[in-house]
């Protein structure tokens, strides 16, 4: 394609979009719907997920060894713990005198003074913190098998749950988002469709006076993928101004929960949100008008 | 490109030899009955005019869009400019295309665009400068007698000058054959004598004029060689021939 006919084709793609103002308006007002509703659905899932692994990162398992047990054995099974890479996020030691001190300082207060000695004095232990909660039993029989460990501490029902709900909401995501794809692409190529085929009449004299198959439809999909690229920027930009505002007023009303609801950043969002949905914008736009036009072309 | 092959090159520049054309039925795939081209062969040199006439069914439609390689044949060869119509490979029929020029009954401009970006728009799709797009199409617009109405939309222009519009589109690649379907069926008297002598001034040039028309009066006051179908058949082949419009 020569120079002048590259810049004619980007030339009458915008101005198609200005010729066809109904058409453009109603597939910008279509892919900007369907990408909102998708951000939206995407924000939301994100920061659920976010929540519920903010949730399972609390989750230890507490490992308590047998009395008199020397430092060597106590660090020799630290470093066992430690080796488990896959199910361990990271490992901290509380020795006997600061799980005295953290219980004096949660329970007695000035009551303490008391005692005169460690009440806790065989309470040293480790607290594993996990990578992935679900394989917490696995973590517990190994650590059962080893010698020297007294009782090994968990939280079954808030691993079983936690992994419960991930699980459902990775099912859940991925069941609205791929709904929601397939209605965006069903409605969006509807759209194209509707308002090529008002153009067929215009494809054909194209045709007939000798234009190829590829400049009859360059300047189709240069106004499909800018439509795209438009259709997604206006969903973008609504959700980067009401996000802030949203997170905001959810943490004021339910202040309570605090430390609970851990919500991710607009930066954050977008950093999957933009890409994801600039490939949608522009994917359902570039095939759309190519798939449609070919229908068109056969003069 | 297809051309072909033959040791002499043929001295016409359109070439139907024994053409059947049987339309398939749409809901079943199956053949017609009814044969819109039934054996049908057609010689034209370089330089001819000739009125293929006929009622309305006799076949002519189907003739042009053989000839624009629309459709292909069911049974016989079509040889147009040396392309072998029935062997050319889809993405040589634009090229083939450019060397003709088509005018319809309802001129088919585009009617969001000017009358110099109408014309321009051949220009345009076989790639032309800007600058020699900037001098042909004003020559043309000239030619057809549009001089001063570059500016102007379809829709603001009357049945004829529509008409010139569609004809300077096809004349600005400089065609070696001028097809034209039901020219004048659109216009007024008064129009299609200035439409027809504008065709005529055409062809003096030397481009091969083809037009298809039911028109009587103008095929039998232009004295021309008249090709007359019916039922799909060519039932006369005149120099100079006349017509009798029975619909």
């Amino acid at each position: 394609m020569k120079i002048n006919s590259f810049f004619y084709t980007l030339q009458q793609g915008f101005k198609n979009i200005f010729r066809n103002k109904l058409f453009t308006l109603a597939s910008l007002a279509t892919i900007g719907a369907c990408l909102f509703l998708f951000g939206i659905m995407y924000s939301i899932l994100a920061n659920f997920e976010n929540i519920i692994k903010n949730a399972e990162n609390g989750v230890s398992v507490t490992v308590f060894f047998d009395e008199g047990l020397d430092d060597a054995s106590i660090q020799s099974i630290g470093d066992l713990i430690n080796n488990q890479t896959e199910i361990v996020d990271h490992v901290e030691f509380i020795s006997a005198e600061e799980a005295w001190d953290s219980f004096k300082e949660e329970y007695l207060g000035e009551y303490a003074d008391g005692f005169t000695e460690n009440p806790l004095a065989d309470s040293a232990h480790y607290e594993i913190y996990l990578k992935d909660v679900s394989r917490q039993q696995e973590l517990v029989d190994m650590l059962n098998s080893l010698n020297g460990i007294r009782r090994v501490n968990q939280s079954e029902m808030t691993a079983t749950t936690l992994t419960g709900i991930n699980k459902l909401v990775a099912y859940i995501s991925v069941g609205i988002i791929a709904i929601l794809l397939a209605v965006s692409i069903f409605l969006i190529s509807n759209t194209i469709t509707i308002g090529i085929s008002v153009r067929k009449e215009e494809i054909e004299i194209m045709k007939y006076i000798g234009a190829t198959d590829f400049f009859v439809r360059s300047p189709f999909v240069v106004e499909g993928m800018l439509i795209g690229v438009i259709g997604t920027i206006i969903p973008l930009l609504l959700i980067y101004f009401l996000y802030d505002v949203v997170i905001g007023f959810i943490r004021e009303r339910f202040s309570v929960l605090s430390q609970l609801l851990t919500f991710l950043t607009i930066q954050e969002i977008f950093h999957v949100l933009i890409p994801i949905s600039l490939a949608i914008g522009l994917g359902i736009g570039f095939l759309g008008s190519i798939i449609t036009v070919r229908k068109h072309l056969r003069v | 490109m297809k051309k072909k092959k033959s040791s002499k090159p043929s001295p016409y520049i359109i070439e139907l030899n024994n053409v059947t054309k049987i339309y398939k039925d749409s809901s079943t795939g199956a053949n017609s009955a009814q044969h819109a081209l039934h054996d049908v062969s057609l010689k034209v040199k370089p330089g001819e005019f000739v009125f293929i006439v006929g009622e309305s069914g006799s076949g002519k439609s189907t003739m042009i869009k053989l000839l624009l390689r629309e459709l292909t044949p069911t049974e016989g060869t079509i040889t147009v400019m040396g392309y072998d119509l029935n062997h050319i490979r889809h993405h040589k029929i634009p090229k083939f295309r450019r060397n003709i020029g088509i005018v319809f009954q309802n001129f088919r401009l585009l009617n969001d665009r000017n009358v110099y970006e109408n014309v321009a728009f051949a220009q345009r799709i076989i790639q032309r400068s800007n600058k020699e797009i900037r001098r042909n199409v004003p020559a043309v617009l000239a030619r057809v007698g549009l001089a001063g109405k570059y500016k102007a939309k379809p829709k603001h222009l009357s049945g004829g000058e529509q008409q010139r519009v569609a004809i300077a589109r096809a004349l600005v690649n400089k065609p070696s054959i001028l097809l034209c379907d039901e020219p004048t069926g659109n216009l007024d008297p008064k129009i299609t004598w200035d439409i027809m002598k504008l065709l005529e001034n055409i062809n003096e040039q030397g481009t091969t004029v083809l037009v298809v028309t039911h028109n009587a009066d103008i095929v039998n006051s232009m004295q021309k060689r008249v090709v007359t179908l019916e039922k799909g058949v060519i039932v006369s082949d005149e120099e100079k021939g006349g017509y009798i419009d029975e619909d």
